[in-house]
C-alpha cells in the first residue's frame, strides 16, 4: 500500500491531547507517527497531501445512520449511503437496525457486512435490535448478535416501550459492555404529531409533539440505567429539558451518554412555517431556547457526541401533505458544514471538542478501535478545510434521496479528504 | 371604497396571486377584500343576481375533504360572476389510486383552469399547491389552520351591523384548538383593531394564544357581559385524537350559549355561528334563532365575500367592471 504523508496540517487528536501543526505519516494502512520520526524522509513518501491551513483529524464516526438496506432500497442503499458518508468526511458509520427485515439475526448482520465490503467505501458497524423483530416484546438474541459483530443495540424509529423489557436489555447488555441506543418518546403524548408542540404549531393548526413526550421517556430510561448500572445512550436529544436531565444523571454518576443532531442545533420549529415536509423529523425541531440548550450541552460535554440521524426518504415521499410525509432528514453530507458553521465558527466550541464529539467519543461509546491517530492505529483520517465556504446542492449529493432543508444554504467547513484504512476514498479539489 | 377599474390591471392595493390565509394579509388588504365583497353584494342585489365579470373563466372546486356549504357557496359565487365551475372531489378520483395531490392539481391546471379552490384536512396543503401551480389558489379550509373566506364573511357580517371593527370585543367560544374559523377570525379581527377573547376549556384553548395579543378565558359567564359579538364554534369531534372534555353534557353545561346566559349579555350582542351548528352543544335552539343571531346573514355574506375573492384572484376581465356589468340595459346578465 505504501506511504502517505499528510504535511503541515493542524493535527487535532483529542485521544492523545494533540492539537498542533505537524505532519502525519501513514504506512500500509496504519498511522506510523505524528511528526517526522526520521524513518520516512518527507521526499520519499509515495503520496503526499499538503494540509497547510487544514485540520487533520481521526476519521469522523457517525453512530446514527439509517442505510435503509435491506428493505427500503428506493430511499438508500449501503452503497449510496456509505458514498454519502465519505463525501461528508465520515470514515465509519453505525447503521440502525430498523430495516425490513430488522437486523435481529446473525445472518442479517453478516449481510450488512458483506454489502459494506462490496461497496468498499467506509467502515460500517452494525447496531442490532434490542427486541426480536423490533416488536418490543422479547429480547433479540443479543449475545449472538454481539458474536456477529453488533456494536450496540437499538429499536430506534420507536422507543423500547415496555419499561420492563428496557430494564432487561440494559441489564443483559452489561455482560457484553454494549450500550442501548434509545429513541425517547412517549407515544401517547406525540400521537398524530408532525412538529414540536408550541406557539408555532398552535398558529399553524398542526398537531404538536410536546417536549414532555421526549423528556418523560429520557427520565424513565435514566432511572432504569441507574437501577441496572446498564449503559444508556440517549439518541437525538432535542430539548433543553432533556439536556438538563442527562446533565443531572451524569453528575450522579449514571452510565449515560448522549448525542445531538446538527439539525437540532441549527433549525427550530419556526422553520415549519412554510409547511415544508423537509423540516419534518422525529424528534421534531424544537424552539430557539432548545437549540441553545443543545449547543450548551455539546459545549459542556453533557451531550457527548454529534450524530446525524441520517434518515433518507425518496423525494416523492417528502412531497406529500405534511402529515402524510415521513419523518427524517439527510445528515451525512451536511454534518461537518453545519457543525463548523454553528459551533466552531461561532466560537461556541473549539476544534478539539468538535473532533472529540465526531470521532473520539463515538468510537469510545461503540467500543471500536477507531477515533485515534495513535501510532499503530488504523489510518482513518478526515481532513477538513475549516475556512471553505460552500453551497449545499441536493442534486450533487451522493445519497439516493434528493431532499434537504439545507438545500441552497451556504456553509463554512468541509471535508476535503476522507481516508479509510490508509486509502484516500474521497478528495475534493487538489491533486 | 376601492376603485374596481375596467381595464386588466390588477386591483390597486391587491397584489396577491393566492388567498391562503389571513395571517399574512395587512389590515388594508383585509379591508379591501371586505369592501370588494360589499360592492358585489350591492351590485347583485344582495347576492341574488348574476354579473358577467368572470365570463370565460373556469374555477375548480378541489375538495379533498367533505363539504356541502362551502363548496356550494363557492360554486354559486363563481356562477353568479359568469365563471364555469368544475367540481373535483377526492372520493372516486385518482387519489384513491395513489396519485399525489400535487399531481392531481397539476392535471387540473393543465386543463386550463384559472383558479383552484382547495379544501384539505392537512394544514398547509393550499400553500404547497401554491408553490407548485401557476394558477391562483384559494384556501377553502386547510384542516385546523385557516379558512380565510369564513373569517372574512364573519367579519363582514359584524361590520354590516357595527361599521368599524376597531374597539369591538369579539368572543370566539369553543373548540379553538381544532378550528380554522377561529384562526382566520382571530387574525382578521386583530388586524382591524378588534379585541379578541378566546373562550373554552384549557384543553381546547391554549394559554399561549396570549402571545399573539388575544385574551384567553375559560369562563364563558365571565366574558358574556363584556362581548359585543359572540362567535360560537363547533366542537370538531372528527379532528380530536382524544376527548378533550369529560362529556358533551358537561361541555354544554359550561360553554353552551343558552337563553340564561343571553340574559346577562349586552342587549345589542351579535351572535354568529359558522355552522353546521350542533344545537344543544355550543348553542341552544332558541338562541340560534333569536333576533341577535346573524347565522343566516353569514350564509348570504359568504356569497358576497367569495365573489369578491374570486374577482381579486382571477383578475378583472378587460371589458368588465362591477359598475358596467351591473347595468341591466347593457345586457351583461348571463
Amino acid at each position: 500500500m505504501g506511504t502517505l504523508l499528510i504535511r503541515g496540517g493542524r493535527v487535532v487528536d483529542p485521544s492523545q491531547g494533540i492539537d498542533r501543526l505537524d505532519d502525519l505519516l501513514v504506512r500500509d494502512g496504519l498511522v506510523v507517527a505524528i511528526g517526522n520520526d526520521g524513518t520516512q524522509p518527507i521526499g520519499r513518501a509515495d503520496e503526499t497531501i499538503d494540509a497547510t491551513g487544514l485540520v487533520v483529524a481521526p476519521g469522523l464516526i457517525d453512530m446514527h445512520v439509517h442505510l435503509r438496506e435491506p428493505g427500503r432500497e428506493e430511499d438508500e442503499t449501503i452503497e449510496s449511503g456509505t458514498r454519502a458518508a465519505i463525501a461528508g468526511g465520515f470514515t465509519s458509520v453505525a447503521c440502525i437496525p430498523n430495516t425490513e427485515p430488522p437486523i435481529d439475526t446473525q445472518s442479517t448482520v453478516e449481510f450488512i457486512h458483506q454489502k459494506a465490503a462490496r461497496a468498499d467505501t467506509c467502515n460500517v458497524y452494525v447496531v442490532g435490535c434490542v427486541s426480536r423483530n423490533r416488536e418490543g416484546k422479547e429480547l433479540a438474541d443479543i449475545g449472538q448478535l454481539v458474536e456477529a459483530g453488533a456494536v450496540a443495540f437499538s429499536d430506534d424509529g420507536a422507543p423500547v416501550y415496555d419499561a420492563e423489557l428496557m430494564r432487561r436489555a440494559l441489564e443483559y447488555c452489561r455482560m457484553f459492555d454494549k450500550p442501548i441506543l434509545a429513541h425517547e418518546e412517549v407515544l401517547e403524548l406525540s400521537r398524530g404529531g408532525v412538529m414540536h408542540e408550541g406557539l408555532v404549531s398552535l398558529l399553524l393548526g398542526l398537531t404538536g409533539m410536546p417536549a414532555a413526550a421526549e423528556e418523560v421517556m429520557i427520565g424513565r430510561d435514566i432511572a432504569l440505567a441507574e437501577v441496572t448500572s446498564g449503559r444508556l445512550h440517549v439518541m437525538h436529544v432535542s430539548t433543553a429539558g432533556g439536556v438538563a436531565l442527562i446533565r443531572a444523571a451524569k453528575a450522579r454518576g449514571a452510565r449515560v451518554t448522549a448525542e445531538a443532531c446538527p439539525h437540532h442545533f441549527t433549525l427550530s420549529d419556526e422553520n415549519l412555517r412554510g409547511f415544508d415536509a423537509n423540516f419534518k423529523m422525529s424528534p421534531p425541531l424544537r424552539t430557539a431556547a432548545d437549540v441553545e440548550g443543545i449547543i450548551e450541552g455539546l459545549a459542556d460535554g453533557t451531550l457527548d457526541c454529534i450524530a446525524t440521524d441520517h434518515a433518507p426518504h425518496a423525494r416523492e415521499k417528502k412531497m406529500l401533505e405534511i402529515d402524510r410525509a415521513p419523518f427524517g432528514i439527510l445528515g451525512l453530507e451536511t454534518a461537518v458544514g453545519l457543525s463548523v458553521t454553528r459551533l466552531v465558527a461561532s466560537g461556541r466550541i473549539g476544534w478539539p471538542r468538535l473532533v472529540e464529539a465526531m470521532s473520539t467519543l463515538p468510537a469510545k461509546i461503540l467500543g471500536i478501535a477507531r477515533g485515534t491517530l495513535r501510532p499503530g492505529a488504523v489510518a482513518d483520517i478526515t481532513i477538513i478545510d475549516p475556512q471553505m465556504t460552500w453551497k449545499v446542492d441536493v442534486r450533487s449529493m451522493q445519497s439516493k434521496s434528493v431532499n434537504s432543508p439545507f438545500d441552497g444554504w451556504t456553509l463554512q467547513g468541509r471535508a476535503v479528504a476522507t481516508i479509510v484504512g490508509g486509502r484516500v476514498k474521497h478528495r475534493l479539489g487538489g491533486p | 371604497m376601492p376603485h374596481l377599474s375596467s381595464d386588466a390591471t390588477p386591483t390597486p392595493g391587491w397584489n396577491h396571486r393566492h388567498l391562503l390565509d389571513l395571517e399574512r394579509l395587512s389590515g388594508d388588504e383585509i379591508r379591501l377584500l371586505l369592501d370588494t365583497a360589499a360592492r358585489f353584494k350591492e351590485a347583485t342585489d344582495g347576492c341574488r343576481r348574476k354579473l358577467a365579470v368572470l365570463t370565460g373563466r373556469t374555477i375548480v372546486n378541489l375538495f379533498f375533504e367533505n363539504s356541502t356549504r362551502t363548496k356550494t357557496s363557492f360554486a354559486l359565487a363563481a356562477r353568479r360572476l359568469g365563471a364555469d365551475v368544475v367540481d373535483f372531489s377526492a372520493s372516486g378520483s385518482s387519489l384513491s389510486k395513489g396519485e399525489s395531490f400535487i399531481d392531481t392539481a397539476k392535471n387540473l391546471e393543465a386543463m386550463g383552469v384559472d383558479a383552484v379552490v382547495v379544501r384539505h384536512a392537512t394544514p398547509g396543503t393550499p400553500h404547497l399547491l401554491a408553490q407548485h401551480l401557476d394558477v391562483g389558489v384559494i384556501n377553502a379550509g386547510d384542516g385546523p389552520h385557516e379558512h380565510p373566506t369564513q373569517g372574512l364573511l364573519d367579519i363582514f357580517s359584524i361590520r354590516e351591523r357595527r361599521g368599524d371593527l376597531a374597539g369591538v370585543t369579539v368572543g370566539l367560544v369553543g373548540d379553538i384548538a381544532h378550528s380554522r374559523t377561529a384562526r382566520s377570525n382571530l387574525w382578521g379581527l386583530l388586524k382591524l383593531g378588534a379585541k379578541v377573547i378566546l373562550c373554552g376549556p384549557p384543553t381546547l384553548v391554549s394559554s399561549r394564544w396570549r402571545e399573539v395579543g388575544v385574551e384567553v378565558s375559560h369562563d364563558l359567564d365571565a366574558i358574556v357581559p363584556r362581548c359585543d359579538v359572540l362567535n360560537l364554534l363547533r366542537i370538531q369531534f372528527e379532528r380530536q385524537n382524544t376527548r378533550p372534555f369529560p362529556s358533551v353534557r358537561e361541555y354544554a353545561h359550561l360553554y353552551a350559549m343558552t337563553r340564561e346566559r343571553l340574559k346577562r349579555a349586552r342587549r345589542d350582542l351579535l351572535i354568529l355561528a359558522p355552522g353546521p351548528i350542533n344545537r344543544g352543544v355550543e348553542v341552544t335552539a332558541d338562541v340560534a334563532d333569536c333576533p341577535q343571531s346573524l347565522i343566516l346573514d353569514q350564509v348570504t355574506n359568504g356569497l358576497a365575500v367569495r365573489m369578491g375573492v374570486l374577482w381579486l384572484i382571477c383578475g378583472p376581465r378587460e371589458d368588465a367592471s362591477i359598475e358596467t356589468a351591473a347595468t341591466p340595459a347593457e345586457g351583461r346578465f348571463v
